[in-house]
């Protein structure tokens, strides 16, 4: 066991693969077993690691769900910021130069909403919950709009570490969501073209979430949404701790 | 193979570079569009080799198996969030969360429904698999496609 143990763990990347190359030949047989194929096997497997993140999570009371466990620390590299981008970057090969630019003025103007709808949501309900003061109404507010912007704002603004940690559950809890939800909704929406996938990156936000929720829809859309999804963030430390700051300091004073 | 390797390393690394600068332009502690600048690299590379004849097979497969690994990573990116602190943050999380998602959904709708019906990417494939057939039955070589 010892030995598994050590083998394991000093090959951590090599165990990632495998382990996660398990999850989804599991989660393709399920799909095809149990869904008819209904339900996409990559959907499957990104519900499969958030709960292996969860039961991590709760195993070793850290924050970085299965990659806390020592054996398993090679799927934070794996998922870490560095692959993730690179594997991002290297699908912008399959974007459509002319569908692209179609979409590119009504992905601005989803960008500026999906910074502007969640941090109203987020402030409103902030406020409705007694945090009645303009840097905790700013800070969970920029938590609804991504779980970066939220600490990121309430580090400019001054926020106190509980409002800055209820920002970043906020934000996560959302990105979270997007990952299960979209492909349950992707019809509604009309979640099937290049032009909704971009104008649905700019408004979700979070690259995570974005690129969870379409590759568990409809890979061939991902990159689309990637690249407006990209400016998300960006956008809101951008304007959080500025102009919305500002503006929901004059409405509730101090 | 390397080279598309390399080549998708360069404009990643050249894309973050880029928007950590547009960040501190900006006066914003974060990456400013650093994924969205480097893939908008990569197509006008890839647009750039192509008139040159110089986007071959081993270039496209280097970047074509990050691509392609591109769903397991987001399965171990998945595996590695604080879902514990998600579920504890208790009911302001929830309804800040569930509550932001329904109006952003709503607004991926309404936008996408105003700007009238596009193609779905499977009438584009069909389209262009079509395209491709009738080409190659009126004789000439298959239209370069922008992909």
């Amino acid at each position: 066991m010892e030995m598994i143990t050590k083998v394991l763990t000093a090959n951590a990347l090599l165990t990632a693969f495998a382990v996660v190359g398990i999850v989804m030949w599991l989660s393709n047989i399920l799909s095809a077993k149990l869904t008819m194929g209904r339900v996409h096997g990559s959907a499957i497997a990104i519900l499969i690691g958030l709960a292996l993140a969860f039961w991590g999570g709760i195993a070793t009371g850290g924050h970085k769900g299965l990659a806390d466990l020592p054996m398993l620390a090679g799927i934070g590299l794996m998922g870490g910021a560095m692959l993730r981008d690179f594997a991002i970057v290297a699908t912008a090969c399959e974007v459509d130069v002319e569908q692209a630019k179609k979409a590119g003025l009504i992905g601005v103007v989803a960008l500026l909403l999906g910074t502007i709808l969640p941090f109203i949501v987020g402030a409103l309900v902030a406020a409705s919950f007694g945090y009645t003061d303009a840097v905790s109404m700013t800070t969970i507010g920029a938590g609804a709009v991504t779980y970066i912007v939220g600490p990121v704002t309430g580090a400019a603004i001054g926020a106190s570490s509980p409002v800055i940690a209820l920002s970043i559950a906020t934000g996560v809890f959302k990105a979270v969501m997007v990952m299960v939800g979209t492909p349950l909704v992707a019809g509604l929406i009309g979640l099937n073209n290049p032009r909704s996938a971009m104008v649905f990156g700019g408004l979700m936000g979070t690259v995570s979430g974005v690129s969870g929720g379409l590759a568990a829809t409809d890979r061939r859309l991902v990159p689309y949404g990637a690249l407006t999804a990209t400016f998300h963030t960006g956008l809101g430390c951008l304007v959080a701790p500025s102009i919305l700051y500002l503006i929901v300091r004059a409405i509730v004073g101090g | 193979m390397i080279a598309g390797v390399a080549l998708l390393a360069i404009c990643t690394l050249i894309g973050q570079l880029l928007g950590e600068g547009l960040g501190v332009l900006l006066g914003v502690k974060a990456n400013v569009g650093g994924v969205g600048i480097a893939m908008i690299l990569l197509i006008a590379a890839r647009m750039w080799l192509k008139t040159r004849g110089r986007y071959n097979e081993g270039v496209s497969r280097g970047i074509g198996f990050w691509g392609a690994l591109y769903i397991p990573i987001v399965v171990a990116m998945a595996a590695q969030q604080d879902v514990v602190a998600a579920v504890e943050g208790g009911p302001i999380v929830l309804i800040a969360g569930v509550g932001a998602l329904l109006l952003c959904f709503s607004a991926v709708a309404i936008i996408s429904r105003l700007s009238g019906t596009p193609e779905t990417m499977d009438e584009i494939e069909a389209r262009e698999s079509r395209e491709a057939e009738m080409a190659i039955a009126a004789g000439s070589p298959a239209p370069i496609t922008p992909r």
